[in-house]
Order: C-alpha cells, then sequence, then structure tokens
C-alpha cells in the first residue's frame, strides 16, 4: 500500500513505517553540505516549519529540471540536527543516515529514500519554484522545486526503526555464516 | 586505400567518441536492461520490487525523452579497436578529448573532472592524462564509451592475496560487495581481475564490465549466488537482488604473488559501441 503525502508535512509522518511506500506531492528544498552550513548561520530562506529537505545537487536548466537524483545523505549526518528542531518532518536521500540521525528523527521527523541515479525520473516529477544561494553554485544552491508524486521509501521512521541499519546487521551476519574464519 | 590524413583520423574519432557518449548515457545496453527486468519479475520484497520499477520507469523515460539516466554522467573511460592499416598517432587521443569535450556540452554531461589536488574543475571532462583510453588491436575500428560515476567507483577495492589462497578470491568478491552495501547504488555489476600485476588487476576488472552480463560461468554465478544471499537489495534497502552479474577477467601472475581487483558498477552500466567511420 502507498501512502499519499502533501507538503507542509504534520504529525501524518509519525504513523508511518520504515519500509513503507509514499508518493509525495508540494514543494520541497534542496539542500547540499555548503547549504546545510549557509543555513545554520544565516537562518532559512523558507519557512521550515513542516519542511522537507532533499540532498540533491540537480542540473536545472532556465526553468527545467535537466537531472535532480539524490546525492549520498550521510554526508549531512552532522549536520542534521538544526533542521530538526526548526521543525522540518522529513529528509530525502540516498543511503540513509547515521544512528545519531535516527535518534534525533525520533518523535518528530522521518528520511525517505529516493532511489538513486533516477535522475530522469525525479526530473519528471517536479518543477522549479525558487532559488536562493545561487552564488554556492547550481549544485549546492537551495532550490524550492515543487514535486507531483514522488515514488520514495520510508528508510528511517520516527519510532526509531533504520531500515538501512537492519539490512547491513543481517548482511554481516550472513556473511559471517558462509566465511566463518 | 587511400591514406588518412591526422586531421581525418582525429575527426572521426572526435565524432566517434560524441557518439557513443550520446549513446551510452542515455540507453543502457540491452542486456543491463534485461537483467534489471528479470529482477523485477523476481523479486517477492515489495520494498524492492518498487526500487526495480522506479529504475525501471527512470531508464525507459530518459529513452524517450533523450536525457542522461544518471546525473552522475561520469568519467569518461574510452576502449578503441585498432586495424592494423591504421596508424596509431597521436590523433587518436586528441580526437578523444574533443569529442568528450563536445559530448560534454551538447549533451549536456555535468562536468565532472578536477584536478586531483586543487580539485580546480576543467569544465570539459578532460584533463591531464583524462580521459582514459585504452587502444588495442582489432580487425574493425570501433570505439566504446564506458562512463563510470563516482558512487560505485569509490567503492572497489584491489588486494594481493596469498598465492597459497586461491579460495579467498571469492571471500575478498563478497566482502567488497558487503563493504560497499547500498552506496554504489545496487544492483551492481562486479567486474573481477585475477592475475597479472597490480596495476594491471585493476585493468582487467575494469574489462570485465565490458562484456555482456547475460551469462556467467560455473565461477562468476557461485559469486554472484554468494552476493545475494547478502539480501543488500536495491539501494540497500534489502531484498534479493544485490547483484545482476560476475564477470571475471585474467591474465597470468608471478608465482609469488595473487593480485585481485573489483571494480564494482552501478546498475547505470553505461557503455556503448560504435564504429570509427574514416
Ligand atoms: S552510483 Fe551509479 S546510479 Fe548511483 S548516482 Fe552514481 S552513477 Fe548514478
Amino acid at each position: 500500500m502507498t501512502t499519499h503525502l502533501n507538503t507542509p508535512l504534520g504529525d501524518e509522518v509519525l504513523d508511518l513505517n520504515a519500509g513503507d511506500r509514499v508518493t509525495l506531492s508540494g514543494m520541497v528544498y534542496t539542500a547540499r553540505d555548503e547549504a546545510h552550513l549557509r543555513m545554520q548561520e544565516e537562518g532559512f530562506p523558507f519557512d521550515p516549519k513542516g519542511a522537507v529537505i532533499y540532498h540533491c545537487g540537480p542540473v536545472i536548466s532556465g526553468e527545467t529540471v535537466v537531472a535532480a537524483g539524490p546525492t549520498t545523505s550521510a554526508r549531512m549526518n552532522a549536520l542534521t540536527g538544526f533542521l530538526l528542531d526548526a521543525g522540518v518532518r522529513a529528509l530525502i536521500g540516498k543511503g540513509g543516515m547515521n544512528a545519531d540521525v535516527a535518534g534525533l528523527l525520533r518523535g518528530r521527523a522521518v528520511y525517505l529514500a529516493f532511489t538513486g541515479g533516477c535522475a530522469a525520473l525525479a526530473a519528471s516529477r517536479m518543477n522549479v519554484r525558487g532559488v536562493w544561494f545561487e552564488d554556492l553554485g547550481m549544485p549546492e544552491a537551495v532550490w524550492a522545486l515543487e514535486l507531483d508524486h514522488l515514488p520514495l521509501t520510508v528508510g528511517m521512521d520516527a519510532h526509531g526503526h533504520d531500515l538501512f541499519g537492519d539490512v547491513t546487521e543481517r548482511a554481516q551476519a550472513e556473511f559471517v555464516r558462509m566465511f566463518p574464519k | 586505400m587511400h591514406t588518412v590524413t591526422e586531421q581525418q583520423l582525429c575527426q572521426a574519432v572526435s565524432d566517434a567518441t560524441k557518439r557513443a557518449l550520446a549513446i551510452a548515457e542515455t540507453h543502457l545496453p540491452d542486456d543491463v536492461t534485461a537483467a534489471l527486468q528479470a529482477a523485477y519479475a523476481s523479486e517477492k520484497n515489495p520494498v524492492a520490487r518498487a526500487e526495480l520499477g522506479a529504475i525501471l520507469e527512470n531508464i525507459a523515460l530518459a529513452e524517450e525523452t533523450n536525457r542522461p539516466i544518471c546525473q552522475d554522467t561520469g568519467v569518461p573511460v574510452i576502449f578503441i579497436t585498432l586495424p592494423r592499416k591504421i596508424p596509431l598517432t597521436a590523433a587518436i587521443e586528441e580526437g578523444v578529448r574533443d569529442g568528450v569535450a563536445r559530448a560534454t556540452a551538447s549533451i549536456p554531461l555535468r562536468p565532472n573532472v578536477v584536478s586531483p589536488m586543487t580539485r580546480a574543475n576543467s569544465g570539459t571532462n578532460c584533463g591531464e592524462g583524462m580521459p582514459i583510453v585504452h587502444i588495442s588491436p582489432g580487425d574493425t575500428f570501433t570505439l566504446t564509451a564506458l562512463p563510470k560515476g563516482a558512487g560505485s567507483e569509490n567503492v572497489s577495492r584491489i588486494a594481493m592475496l596469498l598465492p597459497s589462497r586461491v579460495d579467498d578470491i571469492r571471500r575478498f568478491v563478497v566482502e567488497t560487495a558487503l563493504e560497499a552495501g547500498g552506496r554504489p547504488c545496487p544492483p551492481v555489476i562486479l567486474g573481477v581481475g585475477i592475475g597479472g600485476t597490480f596495476d594491471r588487476a585493476a585493468l582487467l576488472a575494469k574489462e570485465a564490465l565490458l562484456e555482456p552480463i547475460n551469462d556467467m560461468d560455473p565461477f562468476e554465478q557461485q559469486i554472484c549466488d554468494d552476493v545475494n544471499r547478502l539480501g543488500i537489495g536495491p539501494m540497500g534497502l534489502g531484498g534479493a537482488t544485490t547483484c545482476l552479474a560476475v564477470k571475471v577477467k585474467q591474465a597470468g601472475c608471478h608465482t609469488a604473488s595473487l593480485p585481485v581487483a573489483v571494480n564494482i558498477q552501478c546498475w547505470a552500466a553505461r557503455r556503448a559501441t560504435v564504429e570509427v567511420v574514416l
């Protein structure tokens, strides 16, 4: 079953469980390392209450999204706390985040995985609505993108469950069974 | 036969490079798409199925709209086969550089190539010693483009194993896939180079990625099954599909050495071969 979500998000994210499929519509804001640092220093250019952050460095041509697949979220592990404190309700990216972030998500927000490399699919489901911090360069700027039913998987939920962590643990156990030392 | 001028040769190689890259970046090879479709059909885990479904939809969309399959359009690795009658001159590498720069502007490709220490971006996907060009003798004049993304290249590994422990090869390859986890955008293809020297093993692993993936020998199949037993699944979210294929290439080596290299390739296994038309 797929749950449909619209931004801004509220307490409905608390009902999601790791492994659920969702589609997301409405505004999201891209941010990579540099944009996180800038927002930490200067504050948010958008309202962070119920907002969704997308770990993505898009290729934009004029008003058109050419490619906008997710980037590796783990790079933002240490930069995520202030977003959640300000009311951000979901993070989108690939590869998952660490146990610290899993703890920070508890009771307030979720991590949504978007299929890595799916740049053409992403581009077909989003439109450019604005941009800030363009001096950081195209991939590092904060882009307001309006999504239309972007398909996502709940990778980490608000109850401490982490699908990536579970999969890694099982894979390690299986490896030891296959190749006992 | 008319003699080819340096300029004609450079132009022909440049055109072929641009054409091969344009095809590779927007159209996944049929054998790779077929393997992804087969995985989608057999996968029982709903999350894994959805991830594979998104990948297949993305491939179809890229083809339809002539857009790059992935936003990481990679660094171009070029393989050329050269018939005896074509002179091996600097014009060939010049042609590749020109073709890569033109393809970068026209497709367009993300400018990924930087100087390794200053990290200054050339903007053209060319740089000192880049793109990488491998030339070998052949019956026909062909050019293959293999754009390689960073996500899967970064988790590739090489080891100098103990020659007395040939059984450890399997373990090393599976361990490489385990440590890579979801980072190389699985399902992956593993190119494995065994033997040669330190550098040759890595090249063999890269060359193995040029092979079609629709058949595997028993050794390759066994490693592939082992990796799939890890259950990492598409994007590291779990499932039966972690590895689409393993391809192995070997070379003779020193009696005291056993080099093994694993070059990981993500599902966006882009490669295209065209004829160089003179
Ligand atoms: S690993 Fe492959 S599919 Fe994933 S982002 Fe890099 S190039 Fe694209």
